[in-house]
């Protein structure tokens, strides 16, 4: 199995922190090119000695790298001076060949990779088995553990760096071939039975070819050596489980199947397990449809494009600076609500499993911290149903609700079902806008000229402009005029904790500066975007 | 023949001149680097979050989930086949949905929390109507001729659907038509994102390009470039003037929509892993981004770092989600886990 390597120093992988596990292994990919970053490959630690590994060390693909980095700690564990103690295991009649407990990995990886929670031994050596490096000789599952159960290490020909891709054809083969073996420890489990039965179905016109080739392998294999035979076997169930896993396992060879078709992967090598040749008939997923034609560019398509250019060039763009300062001023606003920043009051219910935090969210008696959101624009206000209801009630004191009241019928109207839209539209018309209408707005007359043409043939954008001209207008006038309110100001004070005198005057300063600065300050409101 | 590839070269050649003239418009206001503006913000430290729960019920890979809008309810869903809706609280599953087509890439929860939709490799957008006493299917949008890779309600009424075969579409469900389709794309649509007032949506595509479109005019407003490789994710930043997109070249970077380009790249030189997902805290500062690497990174917004990573899962980060009141965040993984931490 492992080549005699010459004598090394012993070097540490890179260091793993002890509490969380930073993981780099991927899955086997479609068609990813490593980014062209500037950074170094790191050294490769382990490598004073020859890896068995055959990875082109040029190449830095994202799962080549990870393999070559496995490749060269399995070389290391296999090493007859520093490595684990693989050895022929006397059982009741038989011997096992070439094993070694769980318990020697664990310990092995925790003294060379300085490791030194055994649970964090156990998922990296987890993660090398569920790839396919090493195996348990008694179970379908790749997964290690920190026991007396033998392990064996896969050959280097089923390594996953040799990018194998086998086809269904192989599959049955390697089936048909284990049914034919009679022997007990080759017997299929369910789930294999169950795979063999579907592919009798699917391959049923050239299940003869694929019974010949099983048996030309079982003579094949019959030639070999007795012990030997029993590696191999392993090793290929391994390969098998890796490729073919039993339900309920992770498959870490299967790659996103909305990237599958585009695969342009120079790696995938199209051959047989077995040295099939290839037939005519690959196995694909039915699903999978053929690849739509690419949209090259035609004449019109170069037209459209020219077109669409013409409109970008001249649109106003904000200076960077005055964009980062935004988004700075808008997260130190809300930084405050952040739960992953500030802790949030009443805990937070995932933690405490205590549900007042929704329950309060819910009810109509809001906290100052929800008051005080109010305050930061009026898309904040009307998004709350509590902010909403009170500016409400402010607008009626005012005998000035009837902007807010279209604004909201509007936004209703937007989420009704198509055939009420008509309808809806009328009554809003009706109500707010026709003449000697009940609840009269004031629209420019550009917007009234702009909303009855659109009434021609009414829709959910029919009052578009006419609700962008309303909310500029309550965003600029009643709104501000709402958060210098007794109703406004009495809810946000009204619900401070009793402090001392000295506390509450300086609070109330706070609360009014912000308020103030919230009104006065260049901040993102939102709703309504400039382009 | 000779003429026609003359002209059309002709054209190109113009078309060359309008996007050099665009990138000098967009130089020209590129005062300023982000993360060093963003020295003057307060600090978050290292974020440091504990696994809350772990929710075992899926039996394959997960490919996507989604909050509901009352931060509690959230549904999954899985290559076994299923859709799941969950009680994150208690960890309970409330309602499991048999899927036709067990090859589902997308969910999405309805703001009204009656509905959710999920489609996949069927080309089609399936709504079910939760509320009912076992699960109805209430329609099955059947138009697209690629795979269905995101999909979004903007109400009980209509659904944005993404789709593999570079489209986006806004569909009406009173009738399972389309309403509008939105070209504009050359490669897969792979996500996308509603803003907040529902008046315009971006999407992320095979071809490197993040796109905004007009809900209401059916037409691409802006396109953003700077990737090198396919955008799997995106998201608004909760301003509603910026969003961040995750793409296969292992990078997140943030665009302004009013300076109408990249503001900030987050890459790192050890994360050699593309980007499968990605969310945002409620306040925008942090991202949790999932990459192929089986880790969901942190990092802050403004000064582009890592602030922190959510290590756990046994496979790929395919999906991730804030829910509304911020209270955490959920990763799902194709190692048929959600975890919950905060």
């Amino acid at each position: 199995m492992a080549e005699a390597p010459q004598q090394q120093q012993e070097e540490e992988e890179e260091e793993e922190q002890p509490s969380s596990v930073e993981e780099t292994e991927a899955d086997e990919e479609s068609e990813e090119e490593a980014k062209e970053s500037v950074h170094t490959t790191p050294p490769r630690p382990l490598l004073s000695m020859r890896s068995m590994s055959t990875v082109d060390p040029d190449d830095d693909s994202p799962n080549m790298i990870v393999y070559r980095k496995i490749e060269d700690i399995v070389t290391l564990i296999q090493d007859e001076e520093e490595g684990v103690p693989i050895r022929t295991v006397k059982s009741f009649m038989t011997k096992i060949p070439s094993v070694v407990t769980g318990t020697d990995i664990v310990q092995w990886l925790m003294k060379n990779l300085a490791i030194e929670d055994p649970a964090e031994a156990m998922h990296i050596g987890s993660l090398i088995a569920a790839q396919g490096y090493f195996f348990p000789i008694s179970d379908h599952v790749l997964s290690l553990k920190d026991d007396g159960t033998f392990y064996r290490f896969q050959a280097p020909y089923f390594w996953p760096s040799n990018c194998w891709e086998p086809e269904n054809t192989d599959y049955a083969i390697y089936l048909c071939k284990r049914t034919m073996q009679n022997k007990t420890r080759l017997e299929l489990a369910d789930y294999e039975a169950e795979n063999l039965a579907r592919l009798q179905r699917a391959f049923a016109r050239k299940w003869e070819f694929i019974y010949m080739q099983a048996e030309a392998q079982v003579k094949i294999d019959r030639k070999k050596d007795k012990t030997e035979r029993k590696i191999l076997d392993s090793q290929e169930r391994a390969f098998w489980d890796v490729h073919r896993p039993v339900p309920g396992c992770v498959n870490t060879t299967e790659m996103d199947i909305r990237k599958c078709r585009r695969m342009k992967n120079p790696h995938r090598v199209k051959k047989s397990v077995y040295g099939l040749v290839e037939e005519g008939t690959q196995s694909q997923s039915p699903i999978l449809t053929p690849s739509h034609h690419c949209r090259k560019g035609t004449k019109e398509d170069v037209e459209k494009e020219i077109l669409f250019l013409n409109t970008q060039i001249d649109r106003h763009r904000m200076k960077m600076s005055k964009v980062a300062e935004s988004l700075i001023s808008y997260t130190d606003q809300y930084m405050d609500y952040d739960q992953f920043v500030t802790a949030q009051e009443p805990a937070n219910p995932w933690n405490s499993d205590d549900p007042s935090l929704w329950e309060l969210e819910a009810s109509k008696e809001p906290s100052q911290q929800r008051v005080k959101k109010w305050g930061f624009s009026l898309e904040e206000a009307l998004k709350d149903p509590a902010g909403q209801e009170l500016f409400l009630k402010f607008l009626e004191s005012e005998f000035s609700s009837e902007n807010l009241r279209f604004w909201l019928a509007v936004q209703d109207m937007k989420r009704r079902p198509q055939q009420d839209v008509a309808q809806r539209a009328e009554d809003i018309w009706a109500e707010f806008l026709a003449e000697g209408a009940p609840s009269s707005i004031n629209l420019d007359s550009h917007s009234y000229e702009r909303t009855s043409q659109n009434l021609k043939d009414p829709g959910r954008y029919s009052y578009e402009d006419a609700q962008d001209h309303i909310y500029k207008l309550m965003k600029s006038d009643s709104y501000t005029r709402f958060l210098r309110s007794n109703v406004y100001q009495d809810l946000l004070m009204a619900k401070k904790k009793p402090e001392t005198e000295q506390g509450r005057r300086t609070s109330l300063e706070k609360f009014t500066r912000s308020v103030g600065k919230s009104l006065t300050g260049k901040r993102l409101t939102g709703l309504m975007q400039s382009s | 023949m000779a003429a026609e590839k003359a002209e059309i070269d002709a054209l190109k050649k113009e078309c060359d001149g309008l996007r050099t003239q665009i990138e000098a418009a967009r130089k020209a206001v590129n005062d300023g680097n982000m993360s060093s503006a963003a020295g003057s913000a307060t600090d978050v430290g290292r974020v440091q979050l504990k696994l809350r729960k772990s929710l075992k019920g899926h039996l394959a890979k997960i490919y996507s989930m989604h909050w509901s809008s009352d931060s509690r309810s959230m549904v999954s869903a899985s290559q076994d086949g299923k859709l799941l809706v969950w009680d994150t609280h208690t960890g309970n599953k409330l309602v499991a949905v048999p899927l036709k087509s067990a090859w589902v890439m997308s969910v999405a929860f309805a703001p009204s929390g009656n509905l959710v939709a999920s489609g996949g490799l069927d080309n089609m957008c399936t709504v079910y109507n939760i509320k009912a006493a076992s699960p109805k299917t209430l329609r099955e949008l059947d138009a697209h001729t690629g795979y269905l890779s995101c999909c979004r309600f903007l109400s009980d009424n209509e659904i944005l659907t993404a789709s593999g075969d570079t489209t986006c579409c806004l569909w009406d469900l009173e009738t399972g038509k389309q309403k509008i389709i939105f070209t504009n794309h050359i490669g897969d649509c792979m996500s996308l994102a509603l803003s907040n007032d529902e008046n315009t949506f971006v999407s992320g595509a095979c071809d490197s390009l993040a796109k905004l479109w007009d809900l209401r005019e059916g037409t691409c407003k802006q396109t953003f470039s700077g990737h090198t490789s396919d955008i799997n994710a995106i998201q608004f930043f909760p301003n509603g003037n910026a969003f961040v997109t995750g793409s296969d070249d292992c990078s997140c970077k943030m665009y302004d929509l009013r300076s109408d380009q990249e503001v900030i790249t987050y890459q790192d030189a050890s994360l050699n892993a593309g980007v499968t997902s990605l969310t945002l805290s409620n306040s925008g500062r942090l991202i949790f981004a999932g990459y192929d690497d089986f880790n969901c990174h942190i990092w802050d917004s403004l000064k582009g770092e890592k602030v922190g990573v959510l290590s756990g899962h046994d496979n790929r980060v395919s999906c991730t989600g804030v829910p509304a009141d911020g209270m955490g965040v959920c990763t799902g993984s194709w190692d048929s886990f959600l975890k919950l931490w905060n």
